[in-house]
Parts: C-alpha cells; sequence; structure tokens
C-alpha cells in the first residue's frame, strides 16, 4: 500500500486524568487498584439529592497546561451537563465543558528527526471520568466500577495538523512529557491515565476539502496509536480506491486483531443534549491567577533539554535521553550531585538501569538502583577501583538484595586489582602456562592479545584491570 | 391535650421554656392527631419510635435549661428531603424503596436545632404537579374540604400544618409548589430567595429554580422555621455565602413598606372574588401606612412558557440517575440493557413525570435548543430586569398566589390547565426572588392567598409586611 497519492489528515482527542487528591466534583480521594465501589461517595453514585462542588486544584491543574502551551485562557469557565445513558456513567449525564473551555487555543512543537513541526491544539477542558463496566467477572452478569467515577479529566482536542501516525505519536508524546513535566498526571497509559482517541481521513494532496473521517476509540498505547492509524489510513486508501466511500462512523481499535471496526455510525450517533450545568455557578479566572500560574510553571522539557545541552556539555540526543520524562531528569541531576561526569551518568542511566528497568517490567520512579548507587558505581569506575562487568554485577545484586556499593564490592570481592606487580604475578603465570601460544604472539598473531586478556581474568575472577593487563602485555612483548 | 396542637410555634416554644407542658405531650398529640386523620393521606411516613426517643433528649434538655432553638417542637419533613437509613421517596414508585444513606442539610440543621421530625408530608410525584394528585401515593385531601385538592406539590405539607399534624413542615417550590398549595389550604408558606437554603440532598427537579422553604400557621412561625433552615452550605455550590439575617426580630421589626402592585396583571384577573380580595388586601395595608406604587412587569407574561422549557429541560437529566442500576424500581422483565431502562422508567415513573421529561428532552435535542431553551433563558433574564426594575422604587410587590382558590379533586384532566396553576408564582422563581403566601379570603368558600414578593435576600421584608397583614386580619386563623 502507498500513500503516494494520499494524505492523511488526523487530529487527536487525548484524555489525561489529572492527579488531583480528590475527584472533579467529590472529596472522594483517587486511588488506582483499590477494592471496587470503595473510592465513591453518595456524589459519585449519583444518589438522590447530591449536589457537585468543584475542586480547585482540577482548575489549576488545567491552567498549569494551558499555560504550558501557551494557550488562550478562558475569563469564565462554565460546565455542561453531556446526556447519555450508560449503566457505568451513574448520574445519566457528564459534567463536561463544552462553550468557554478553560484552555482554548494553544500549540505545541514536535520533533521529526532534524525536523521540527508545530501542531495546533483546539481547546483542552475539564470533564469527570465514568466508572468501569466489568463484562467478564461473572457468566451472566455485568459488573460495575465506579472508584474511577468523578475522577478529573483534562480532554486535549488538537486540530487536525497530524499528517501520519509517526507524528500522531510523537504529539502524543509531547503531550505526556508536558503534562508529567508539569506533575499534573502520572501520565501512565497502562493504568489508563492517558487515553487517546483519533479522527482520521485522507484526502489527495491538492484537496481543498477534508474527506470523511472516522473516530478510532480506545488506543491507550504509543504503539496503539501508530497502529491503529495505519490500519485506518490504510482500509480508507483501499476503501476509496476501489471507488467506494468513506462513512462517518465511530471505530475501535482491535489491538489483539491490530484492525479497526465500525462501533456505531453517525446516525447511531448520540444527541448528547447539552446545556449549562445549573447546579454550578460559573468561576472567573483572574488575570492575577494566570500570570501566577505562568511564573510558577516548572521548567518544561524543552528548556530543560537546552539546560542540560549547556551545563552538561550533553549532546542533543544524549539530553533527549535524560529528559524524556520527568523522573529520569531529576535522576539524572541527583546522580550529578555526587560530582560524576554528566556524560558517565547519561550512558549509566539509560543504558544498564535502563536496560535492568526493561527486563523487570517496571519504571525509573519505580526503580530499585537509586541515584546514589549510579554515583557511587560510575566514581568507582572512574577510580579503576571496578570493572564494567562487575559493575553491571552489581547492579544486579543490588536490584535483586539491596545494599550498599561500597560493602558488596568488598563483600563480593569486586575490588579490582590495578597494582601492577600483582598483575604482573598473575600475567606471567599464564604465560608459563601457555608458552606455544606466547611465541605465536609475539611472532605477530595478535588475535591472541585478547587470549591472555582473558586467562588474567579469569584467574583473577574478572577483578585485574583489563588496561593495566594490557599495558604490561605490550611491555613484555616489546622486551 | 388538643388545644396543645392548635397553638402556634412561637407559643409552643414559649410553653416548653415555661414547663407548662412537655414536648412529649405535645409530640404524642400530634401523632394522635395524625392517626385519627390518617384519611387526609397527608403523610408517607410516620417516625413515632424515633419521635419516642428523640422526646426523652428534648425534655430532658428543656429540665436541665439546655434547651435548643427548636427543642421539642414537632415537625414535617416534605418526601423530598433525604434523612439517613429512613425512606425518602419523593411522591415516586421509582423511590418507593430508597433508604437514603445520608441526610439532607434542611433535616440537619432543623435536627440539630432540636425540632423533633414526626414524619415525611405527601407530595405531587417529584415535585412536578399542582394538585397532589401524581403522588404515588395517592393524592392528599384539602382539611378544609375533603373533595378539593390541597394543591402541589407540598399538598401533604400544607395539609399537614392545616389539619394541626405538626408544627410546622418543610417544603419545595419549584414554580409555587409552597405557596400555591399554602393559599389552597389557608396556611402561609414562603419560599425564600434562591441560593439561602442549601439544596443538598433535596432530591432535584429542576435544579436553577428548587428552593427549600417552610409551610407554616403564620408569618411569625415560618420566620422562625427559616431562620433555623437557612443558611451558606459549601456544599451546594448555589448556596449564597450571605449572613442569615434573625428573621424572628424582622418579622416584628418597625418597618416601613411601599408596596409594588403590577397593575395590568390585576385588572387581568378573571375572578372577581379574586380581585377583590386583592384589592381588599391591599386597602388594609395600606390603611396601615404602606405606600402603594403601580409598577410595570412587561415580560412576566412569558413566565409560564419559558418555565415550561427550563424546567422539563433541567428534569430531563436530573431523572435520568434513576436508570434501576444502582437504586430505586428495577424492572423485573428485563432481557437487555436496553429493556433495563426502558421498562424500570416506564413502570417506576408516572404520566406526569414521563409528560416533563418528554417535554424537556424535545427542548435540549439538536436543533431545537437554540429555539427553546436558549429563547427561555433569555426571557427569564428579562424577568429578572423587569424585577430588578421594580425594586427601584418598591420594597415589596403584591399579587394574588393564585387565580382561583382550590378545585375539586379529579376536576382538571388537561395538563396545561393544571400548569396554569403557577401563573402568579412562577415569576418570582425564574428570578430567584423569595416570595410568601398569607391567607387573604375565600373564593366558593375556600381559602385564596395573597403574594408578597420580596427582593433578593429579603424575605424579612416580606415577612415583616406579611405579619402586619396578619394583625390586622384573622384569615389565618383556623382551629
Amino acid at each position: 500500500m502507498s500513500l503516494n497519492n494520499w494524505q492523511p489528515v488526523i487530529g487527536l482527542e487525548v484524555h489525561v486524568q489529572l492527579a488531583t487528591k480528590t475527584k472533579l466534583f467529590s472529596s472522594s480521594p483517587i486511588a488506582f487498584g483499590a477494592e471496587p465501589n470503595t473510592q465513591a461517595s453518595e456524589i459519585d453514585l449519583g444518589l438522590p439529592g447530591v449536589l457537585p462542588v468543584l475542586n480547585k486544584e482540577a482548575i489549576s491543574h488545567a491552567l498549569k497546561f494551558g499555560c504550558a502551551i501557551n494557550a488562550e485562557i478562558s475569563e469564565k469557565v462554565i460546565f455542561a451537563r453531556k446526556n447519555y445513558f450508560y449503566p457505568d456513567l451513574p448520574k445519566g449525564y457528564q459534567i463536561s465543558q463544552l462553550d468557554d473551555p478553560i484552555v482554548g487555543k494553544g500549540s505545541v512543537e514536535i520533533k521529526l528527526g532534524e525536523k521540527s513541526k508545530i501542531i495546533g491544539v483546539t481547546r483542552a477542558h475539564l470533564e469527570e471520568d465514568a466508572g468501569k463496566s466489568i463484562h467478564d467477572l461473572y457468566s451472566n452478569n455485568s459488573a460495575i466500577d465506579l472508584n474511577r467515577a468523578g475522577t478529573c479529566l483534562l480532554e486535549i482536542v488538537s486540530e487536525p495538523d497530524i499528517s501520519s501516525a509517526e507524528e500522531a505519536v510523537e504529539y502524543l508524546k509531547k503531550i505526556h512529557s508536558i503534562v508529567t513535566f508539569l506533575g499534573i498526571s502520572d501520565g501512565d497509559m497502562s493504568q489508563g491515565s492517558m487515553r487517546c482517541d483519533a479522527n482520521v481521513s485522507v484526502k489527495r494532496p491538492n484537496d481543498q476539502e477534508l474527506g470523511t473521517r472516522t473516530e478510532l476509540k480506545n488506543i491507550n498505547s504509543f504503539k496503539f496509536v501508530e497502529k491503529a492509524i495505519i490500519f485506518e489510513t490504510d482500509r480508507q486508501i483501499k476503501e476509496l480506491e476501489k471507488g467506494k466511500k468513506i462513512i462517518q462512523e465511530t471505530r475501535l481499535y482491535d489491538s489483539k486483531k491490530n484492525l479497526t471496526r465500525s462501533m456505531r455510525s453517525k446516525e447511531e450517533a448520540n444527541d448528547y443534549r447539552y446545556f449549562p450545568e445549573p447546579d454550578l455557578i460559573p468561576i472567573k479566572i483572574s488575570k492575577d491567577q494566570i500570570n501566577d500560574v505562568r511564573k510558577n510553571l516548572p521548567e518544561l522539557p524543552e528548556i530543560m533539554k537546552e539546560r542540560f545541552m549547556n551545563s552538561y556539555e550533553l549532546s542533543d540526543d544524549n539530553a533527549e535521553l535524560v529528559t524524556i520524562n520527568k523522573e529520569t531528569a531529576s535522576f539524572f541531576e541527583e546522580v550529578l550531585s555526587y560530582k560524576v561526569s554528566p556524560k558517565n551518568a547519561v550512558n549509566w542511566i539509560t543504558g544498564d538501569l535502563f536496560a535492568l528497568l526493561n527486563k523487570n517490567d517496571t519504571n525509573i520512579s519505580e526503580s530499585k538502583v537509586n541515584p546514589k548507587h549510579i554515583a557511587e558505581i560510575i566514581q568507582n569506575i572512574e577510580d579503576q577501583k571496578i570493572s564494567g562487568p562487575s559493575a553491571k554485577k552489581l547492579l544486579e545484586i543490588i536490584w535483586s538484595e539491596g545494599g550498599e556499593i561500597q560493602e558488596l564490592i568488598q563483600k563480593e570481592g569486586l575490588e579490582q586489582i590495578s597494582n601492577d606487580d600483582e598483575i604482573e604475578k598473575i600475567l606471567d603465570e599464564v604465560i608459563s602456562e601457555n608458552p606455544k601460544q606466547f611465541e605465536q604472539l609475539k611472532s605477530g598473531k595478535d588475535r591472541l592479545q585478547g587470549f591472555f586478556v582473558g586467562q588474567v581474568m579469569k584467574k583473577t575472577s574478572g577483578s585485574a584491570s583489563p588496561q593495566v593487563v594490557n599495558k604490561l602485555l605490550k611491555d613484555k612483548l616489546s622486551k | 391535650m388538643s388545644e396543645l396542637i392548635n397553638l402556634s410555634l412561637t407559643d409552643q416554644i414559649l410553653g416548653l421554656a415555661n414547663k407548662s407542658f412537655s414536648s412529649r405531650e405535645i409530640t404524642e398529640a400530634y401523632l394522635n392527631e395524625i392517626k385519627k386523620k390518617e384519611s387526609l393521606n397527608c403523610f408517607i411516613s410516620v417516625f413515632e419510635e424515633e419521635s419516642e426517643e428523640k422526646v426523652l433528649i428534648a425534655d430532658e434538655n428543656i429540665a436541665k435549661n439546655k434547651a435548643r432553638p427548636l427543642e421539642g417542637i414537632p415537625i414535617a419533613h416534605k418526601d423530598i428531603f433525604c434523612i439517613k437509613d429512613k425512606k425518602t421517596t419523593c411522591g415516586s414508585k421509582m423511590l418507593s424503596n430508597f433508604i437514603s444513606p445520608y441526610s439532607s442539610e434542611v433535616f440537619s440543621k432543623l435536627d440539630t436545632a432540636g425540632a423533633i421530625t414526626i414524619g415525611k408530608t405527601n407530595m405531587d410525584e417529584f415535585a412536578m404537579g399542582s394538585s397532589n394528585e401524581t403522588s404515588f401515593y395517592g393524592n392528599v385531601l384539602n382539611p378544609i374540604n375533603e373533595k378539593f385538592s390541597p394543591g402541589g406539590s407540598s399538598g401533604g405539607s400544607a395539609a399537614a400544618v392545616r389539619a394541626n399534624l405538626c408544627s410546622f413542615a418543610t417544603a419545595t417550590d419549584t414554580g409555587g409548589s409552597i405557596r400555591q398549595p399554602a393559599s389552597f389550604c389557608g396556611v402561609t408558606g414562603i419560599k425564600p430567595t434562591y441560593g439561602r437554603v442549601s439544596r443538598w440532598g433535596m432530591i432535584a427537579f429542576a435544579s436553577s429554580l428548587d428552593q427549600a422553604g417552610v409551610i407554616a400557621k403564620n408569618a411569625k412561625d415560618a420566620a422562625i422555621a427559616l431562620k433555623y433552615m437557612s443558611g451558606f452550605d459549601q456544599k451546594d455550590s448555589t448556596s449564597l455565602n450571605e449572613e442569615v439575617k434573625d428573621l424572628q426580630k424582622e418579622v416584628d421589626s418597625d418597618q416601613e413598606h411601599i408596596i409594588g402592585i403590577p397593575k395590568e396583571l390585576i385588572e387581568n384577573i378573571k375572578n372577581d372574588q379574586v380581585r377583590d380580595s386583592f384589592k381588599n388586601a391591599i386597602s388594609t395595608l395600606e390603611k396601615d401606612g404602606a405606600k402603594i406604587e403601580e409598577i410595570n412587569l412587561p415580560h412576566i407574561q412569558y413566565s409560564l412558557p419559558a418555565y415550561y422549557v427550563i424546567a422539563p429541560a433541567e428534569c430531563s437529566a436530573n431523572l435520568a440517575r434513576y436508570d434501576g442500576i444502582r437504586f430505586g424500581h428495577r424492572s423485573k422483565s428485563v432481557s437487555s440493557l436496553e429493556d433495563l431502562y426502558v421498562n424500570s422508567r416506564t413502570e417506576g415513573f408516572g404520566k406526569e413525570v414521563k409528560n416533563r421529561i418528554f417535554i424537556g428532552t424535545f427542548c435540549l435535542s439538536a436543533g431545537y435548543y437554540d429555539a427553546f431553551y436558549n429563547k427561555a433563558l433569555k426571557i427569564r433574564n428579562l424577568i429578572k430586569s423587569d424585577f430588578d426594575e421594580a425594586f427601584k422604587k418598591v420594597s415589596s410587590i403584591a399579587m394574588p398566589t393564585c387565580s382561583d382558590s382550590s378545585f375539586e379533586l379529579g376536576s382538571i384532566s388537561d395538563p396545561v390547565e393544571m400548569y396554569e396553576q403557577d401563573i402568579y408564582t412562577i415569576p418570582a422563581n425564574l428570578a430567584g426572588l423569595p416570595a410568601l403566601s398569607i391567607p387573604s379570603g375565600t373564593a366558593d368558600e375556600m381559602p385564596i392567598g395573597l403574594q408578597l414578593i420580596g427582593n433578593y435576600l429579603e424575605e424579612g421584608r416580606i415577612l415583616n409586611l406579611a405579619n402586619k397583614f396578619q394583625k390586622l386580619t384573622d384569615f389565618h386563623e383556623f382551629k
């Protein structure tokens, strides 16, 4: 399938769960993974007679996002009821925003290799989340968990400025990095803290009008966003090339089968009958309030990256790697507080530590290896007290058993022998045990050098400094 | 002890304080009277056992001179106010099995003030109705003549006060539901300023119009009761954070009054007896020193159509939560989710409630929103400005409460004719103004009411004027 004659046009709606202490309109706590229906008060259950009270923290989170993307901020925040029936929507309506969303037009910049592109953000509004329906728990019944009902969502709607699956992923990563750097969301897609719908259409490059779009629901990872959009653009192109028309509809992405399937057509779409929420009064946002948020905005990824490149002399790539999220960036800076080389710190964090995190299927905020561990490992390597392989071994031990670096080096006998005399003694032993090979090496068979270094390492259980062994071996050969 | 139940609240408080009688005596007297007059159907629940316990505490507090302001006074709540662990039906089959797990603010405030809740009063289903005939529990009879309607929706509360079944009763008023039954039963009823009394735990009909108030024997009693119901509540975002005036003092203080008369409206009253009685009432007040001013409320004629768009629109959303899923009536004949919704709601709601849900859903539908809902909101603003303009030169506005006295039960079957019951009461709800009804004469031997509307938060002023009128007349007196 070639895209040559077709241009995808994509807009994303990203739902970000805000990291507020309590729900958007009730004082129920937000805890992921709690027993079903234990985080729901009479308000979240939509009992007769209950009333919503707006959580101010959600407003301040939304303002931070608005300021971070240089968006227009609404002077007045009005909530509206979005009416539809669903078993996990307790009130039969969702409190959302229609007119005057808290965040108006703004934009973000995405990197595509060497180039960059501006993606417009149409709006971002606050709304409450619904609960969860669980259909596979009981054989004949569905179960409803309302713990999530009423949690704060910020729905971020982009302009249809995105032209490929790759751009969509970059945009989503950008939104993810902004909200996590701002500390307004944990951004954890696996727990549903960030969910994404995509509006997808294709058109001929010269067409002025956009093609008919479909809305893809329920794409909950960076990988699925990419796959779903690729599948859907391909599907649309095939249909159009067959002379068929695209039907405006909502389609569900099936990640197991990697395809999208029709969920409901435009005709079947709900008429949400929005109207202003009479239980809440409009909230005024003052210029002072906005200025205050702007002044106290935390350092955003681009600015932080710039600073890392300037102050720590990191390459563009390295700086990008350690500013991938807020947790990695602060881990990195904490490692540096122990006065180690920034370049080594980047290598150890994004190399061995990331590999370890991957292996254990976790992220840096859950890491059992702390910045002090990494810093001490780097210091020991820099002082040639331990070897690279020993350092890797240390990381594994700390991950599984914990402990202090210095003690572990002693206990595990990982201290590197860099004393020349000691190593020379062992090297002499190896030479006398392998006289033939030594003669061959002398006569120019260079690849045997590795053999001798290896034998020394073996005898010292890897604790000899390979640099020292190499140097001594060279000395002997030149004699 | 039957004379105890005839005493005004003021005299009951005095008598209890003087230890002329006990809370036990007065409470038992009311409970006996309720049994005797069971056929009036004023109550949905009666709390004999709990009253017994509360009486012990009340009499002990009185004996120790630790009486709270309403200590030991037996009262009733309209069955729209949630009371923890008590059935709260809202007059509907839908909630005939609903035991509330929490209490309304109105209940909590009066309970804290020492009042004893002896029962919950009958009402039109979800407060929709003007005759009390839409109640799932059957209509209430007018104690003055049992063939007649007590009015609605707070018919149970008005009839209970008139039949001496409680000292006073709470009620709610969305379009006249306190004032019209007060008028029909010859008692005093006040709907305060929107936001003066918390709506927390009061089952919603139309959130922007609903307001709790009280029905009592006279203006003084109403002032005392209202004083202890009023106040800011952070659980209700529309609650007014304004100081609560001492209505008990204000009702009896020396105040000057300028009464505005909407001349055109008065001239158009079709019923001679209603018009004459109104004119007599005004001249009584004028003779007593009140100034009379003609005013103009040019948009008031559009109140009824505006109301019957806004109220049903809000009700269509407010009643969406009754879906048979978490509480309330659930149909037994269910084979799909759609069935569960449709059958539960078809079986659980009465005809009038369904009418209003249909009207409201229609008015909010795509393509009709601007023509109906938006236009109604504009009219509402015009009516507000009419009142603002009028209150620049007058301190209160007078008009009849209803266009007629009570009608025979079953005599009105056309819903629109029934809606016209509210023609004089709706404007105060649309504007959010305080308004009361006091007995001012009779038409065809049944009572009619004089309505007084005050400026925002000026409950004290209209109660003062009402009290003046009641000092000069005896229409409010009954045995």
